[in-house]
């Protein structure tokens, strides 16, 4: 499996650049941010824990910058974030690990619904070319795919919440509740979760239904699915086997490159939302000047990114034989 | 650019206007082109002439904070008491320059990225193509929001400085593949043929063929463009006191606009940024049907018609 | 050794719906063909003969359509015949060849599985029945049956045309329509080619129409051979007397372009000029802008297509009778 040693390659190449970038930028920047933060530290921690984040941060220089980019690498692979401020005195890799939940229920389940309605849909408009689908959803798609995300949050949120009253305006749940698996507790999630999943799906649909509706049409324009036809087999197979199941991979290719989106959209819902959610921690963090915390937070994103890119490859490989002998 | 070889060819020169008529013929004649296309003309009326637009000025905190709309003021007043219709349209300007500035830098380094690695080949094209990979996986915008946090504030400057330095990945790929099924057409190997330095044969032969490419890279990237610095602003890390339209939305969420009564401080600029990101994906849409005419809507013609 | 008439094409005329106005692909054109008949149609690029295959055979899709003109294939019009019908006779009864196996086998699919769909879709044959059937059709083009469960792209070339061929005889149909099947081979896989489905069609009695740009290949391996030229047929007759005594001057280029190996050495001679736009054909015949022996007459109007001495031939120069009681 040459093929899945490349892509684990790139997945560690990728990590590595954006957690180099990380590393750099505090130190690029004019000013010294990170100074300031860590007189919010002073006194509170234990002197080893306030080394740790001096190196990270590049304070106090003792140490030359590629000995100290060593030490960070080194602590990042053993999962040593440092304290967070926004929460004190939780560690970084406990509040991250606490919020990744509840972004994996939201954004992953919608953006995995997304993709596979997007393309159904996009599937069938083009199988009926000229059809009702066909000829109305794609101008609408066109421009709902540039709608902002938090701007449908806002509307969505003035529509439903305030106007109308039917579900809550924030949170990912009642403060007031425990949070435990009880029944009451989820189903509150659950309800405090429409809105911002709807939002996100209702936006990224729109991409997908057209990608697969356009990929279709060059695949039915090909010969083999001709082919299919001339050998007089049902048109519901000629429509998945012969051509969807090509016209699905130049989208799920898509899928890796469209990911910016569908992380800044989670990043931007959560906010308008405050769903407890790893976006909005990070901005949180920002807020905060907890600089720790937002690294870690980074170096998680970029994880479910590339985790998410591994899985889209690993689907293509299944579904094209040609990839796996690539490799 | 001291290209000797263009005193010998003056058909190069002709061939770009030849390019450029072809397109403006064909989004005349494409309806949804025609959209996207009079959408822009009317936003880039309102950044050029928003003085002459726009009632009041944006800045001017003199009138009724928090009314409704009026005859006065057609969108009403924040809470500040601002005019929000004359802020709409002088944040059009931003956002336009955002749009082009930085889409049109990072179609730029598409450009030269895609094709030199397209072109150049070998070690120079693998290590361009992991460049260009890794730069595409990585998520824009929170590295964007990392390096505003350490700023405390991202300006106009360093939002199309950044935005375009990030953003040209997607469009270098596109862009190398594309070239990549050029290298071996007959009307290169001819010019390689003829002698013609490699720069006259990327600059003459290549670019021009793949203008509707660049034009649809540069469309993504301006709607890229829009949307990423909108979201920026409206979180608070664009320069708050800019005029532009997510900072208006950061103002008003800040004074909870919608559930102040005051919604159409937070949906009109909203409106104003979709409607700016719809003009460019009509464009870029309709770009992508006048390149592969197969995607066209497909007209059924009466029998009758035809039969002789 | 030919039968009874099995094909019976009547005045068939596809349109191309272009931007330029509608474009006559296939012009008012007459053919008929026997069981255990091979025909050949020779052309140019763009003389409409693969348009008129896939006439034939009811697999034109938009923008070209048949709009006139009659399929008599086994006693049934193809040409009215619904979709349902149409799927009961493919395959079965005839069968497709297209030119490029690359692009005419699904590359996501196996061989086993392409054959096997096309098995399930006409008949109630088991598994097992399939597999065996499949195996022995690649052992009639001389494929080892171990190559079953390849997939496309794991074929060279020349087998990939040969699963191709194997495929279409699934069920030994009545018809194979072979559209340039060779033009992607080098030489010596061509003849060796055009030598096997020449053995399998005397071996298990089928009906061949094979397009072919190439009028030197067909030569020798089929009974009749017909011209196309502009959309419209030109001539056809038994291959040997076209070939001894071509009576339009189109074939008479078209043979002298293929010099024979054997013989004394002929100067190369092309046809000058190029083939009419078909979105603005002339009034008169077709060839005449580029034919030696043209004159007044030709440009009036189309010539009518004449028998003279068992060959249609369409051509003034053979018309005894006069221009005006011609009409």
């Amino acid at each position: 499996m040459r093929f899945v040693a490349r892509r684990l390659g790139f997945f560690v190449v990728t990590l590595w650049a954006a957690m180099t970038t990380n590393f750099l930028i505090p130190r690029l920047m004019p000013g010294n941010a990170a100074l300031a933060m860590m007189s919010r530290y002073r006194g509170r921690l234990n002197p080893s824990s306030l080394r740790a984040i001096e190196i990270a941060f590049g304070v106090n220089n003792h140490q030359s910058l590629v000995r100290a980019y060593f030490t960070y690498l080194g602590n990042i692979v053993r999962g040593r974030f440092g304290v967070s401020l926004t929460f004190f005195p939780d560690a970084v890799t406990h509040d991250v690990l606490q919020a990744l939940p509840w972004t994996l229920a939201l954004v992953g389940v919608t953006t995995i619904l997304a993709f596979v309605l997007g393309t159904l849909v996009g599937l069938v408009a083009a199988w009926r070319r000229g059809g009702m689908l066909d000829s109305v959803l794609p101008p609408i798609f066109v421009i709902t795919s540039a709608f902002p995300y938090f701007w449908l949050a806002l509307l969505s949120i003035w529509l439903f919440s305030i106007k109308l009253g039917w579900l809550p305006t924030s949170g990912g749940y009642n403060v007031t509740d425990n949070v435990a698996w009880s029944w009451a507790f989820i189903s509150d999630a659950l309800e405090h979760s429409i809105l911002p999943a709807a939002t996100i799906l209702v936006t990224s649909i729109g991409g997908w239904i057209l990608t697969m509706r356009n990929n279709m049409i060059s695949v039915l324009a090909e010969d083999y699915v001709r082919m299919a036809r001339a050998k007089g087999l049902s048109p519901w197979r000629v429509m998945w086997s012969y051509a969807g199941r090509n016209a699905i991979l130049p989208n799920l290719t898509g899928f890796a490159m469209s990911l910016g989106f569908v992380v800044s959209g989670a990043i931007l819902v959560e906010f308008v939302f405050n769903y407890p959610g790893v976006g909005w921690m990070f901005l949180q963090s920002v807020e905060n000047q907890d600089y720790a915390l937002m690294q870690g937070l980074f170096f998680m994103i970029i994880i479910a990114v590339l985790t998410a890119i591994l899985a889209a490859d690993a689907a293509t490989a299944i579904l094209d034989p040609r990839t796996r002998d690539l490799g | 650019m001291s290209t000797p070889s263009l005193a010998v060819k003056p058909v190069a020169p002709f061939r770009f206007s030849g390019v450029l008529r072809n397109l403006l013929r064909a989004t005349r004649r494409n309806r949804k082109a025609m959209a996207g296309a009079i959408l822009l003309l009317v936003f880039l009326v309102l950044a050029i002439f928003p003085g002459q637009i726009a009632p009041d000025d944006p800045s001017a905190e003199i009138f009724a904070p928090g009314m409704g709309p009026s005859a006065h003021h057609l969108l009403g007043t924040t809470a500040y008491g601002q005019d929000i219709l004359s802020q709409l349209v002088w944040g059009t300007r931003l956002s336009i320059i955002i749009a082009f500035a930085a889409g049109g830098l990072a179609t730029a380094l598409a450009v030269l990225v895609g094709v030199s690695a397209a072109y150049l080949g070998g070690i120079a094209d693998g290590i361009l193509s992991l460049i260009t990979d890794v730069i595409l996986v990585i998520p824009i915008f929170p590295l964007v929001i990392v390096i505003a946090a350490y700023r405390k504030n991202a300006g106009l400057f360093t939002l199309i400085v950044v935005l375009g330095a990030l953003g040209w990945s997607y469009g270098a790929r596109q862009l190398r593949s594309q070239t990549l099924s050029m290298r071996t057409r007959d009307f290169l190997e001819s010019a390689r043929v003829r002698g013609e330095r490699r720069l006259y044969v990327i600059l003459y032969e290549i670019l021009p063929t793949m203008t509707s490419l660049i034009v649809a890279s540069f469309l993504g990237a301006a709607l890229y463009a829009v949307l990423t610095a909108a979201g920026l602003q409206f979180i608070g890390l664009g320069d708050p006191n800019s005029q532009s339209w997510g900072t208006m939305l950061y103002w008003a969420e800040n004074n909870e606009a919608l559930g102040a009564g005051m919604p159409l401080w937070a949906i009109a600029p909203g409106i104003c940024v979709a409607l700016l990101g719809a003009a460019f994906a009509l464009l870029n849409y309709a770009f992508d049907e006048i390149s592969n005419p197969a995607l066209r809507p497909s007209r059924r013609r009466r029998r009758e018609d035809l039969s002789k | 050794m030919t039968g009874d008439c099995m094909l019976d094409v009547r005045d068939l005329t596809v349109v191309y719906d272009s931007d330029r106005g509608p474009i006559v692909a296939v012009d008012h054109v007459d053919l008929d063909l026997s069981e255990r008949e091979f025909l050949a149609i020779v052309g140019e690029s763009g003389c409409g003969k693969s348009t008129l295959l896939y006439a034939i055979s009811q697999l034109l899709s938009p923008p070209a359509e048949v709009i006139g003109g009659e399929v008599i294939f086994r006693g049934a019009n193809m040409v009215s015949l619904d979709e349902g019908r149409l799927r009961s006779i493919r395959w079965r009864h005839l069968s497709v060849v297209m030119q490029s196996a690359m692009n005419a086998l699904n590359p996501v699919l196996t061989v086993a599985a392409q054959m096997r769909d096309v098995c399930r879709a006409h008949s109630s044959m088991s598994d097992a029945e399939i597999e065996a059937r499949s195996k022995e059709v690649l052992r009639l083009v001389s494929i080892d049956p171990v190559h079953l469960h390849s997939y496309p792209h794991q074929l060279s070339g020349g087998m990939r045309q040969r699963a191709m061929i194997a495929m279409a005889l699934l069920f030994t149909p009545d018809l194979v329509i072979m559209d340039e099947p060779t033009s992607a081979l080098d030489v010596v896989a061509q003849r060796s080619l055009m030598v096997q489905v020449k053995q399998l069609q005397e071996k298990l009695g089928f009906a061949v129409i094979f397009v072919t740009h190439d009028v030197s290949l067909v030569r020798h391996f089929s009974d009749r051979l017909m011209v196309m030229y502009a959309g419209q047929l030109v001539e056809l007759g038994a291959t040997r007397d076209v070939f001894e005594q071509p009576l339009h001057p189109y074939t008479r280029g078209l043979l002298e372009a293929f010099p024979s190996i054997h013989g004394p050495k002929v100067r190369l001679l092309g046809i000058p000029g190029a083939p009419p736009d078909l979105a603005r054909p002339p009034a008169g015949c077709r060839f005449a802008p580029r034919c030696p022996s043209a004159s007044e007459r030709c440009l009036a109007s189309v010539p009518r297509l004449l028998t003279v001495g068992g060959i249609r031939v369409r051509c003034v120069i053979h018309d005894q009778v006069p221009a005006e009681v011609a009409q």
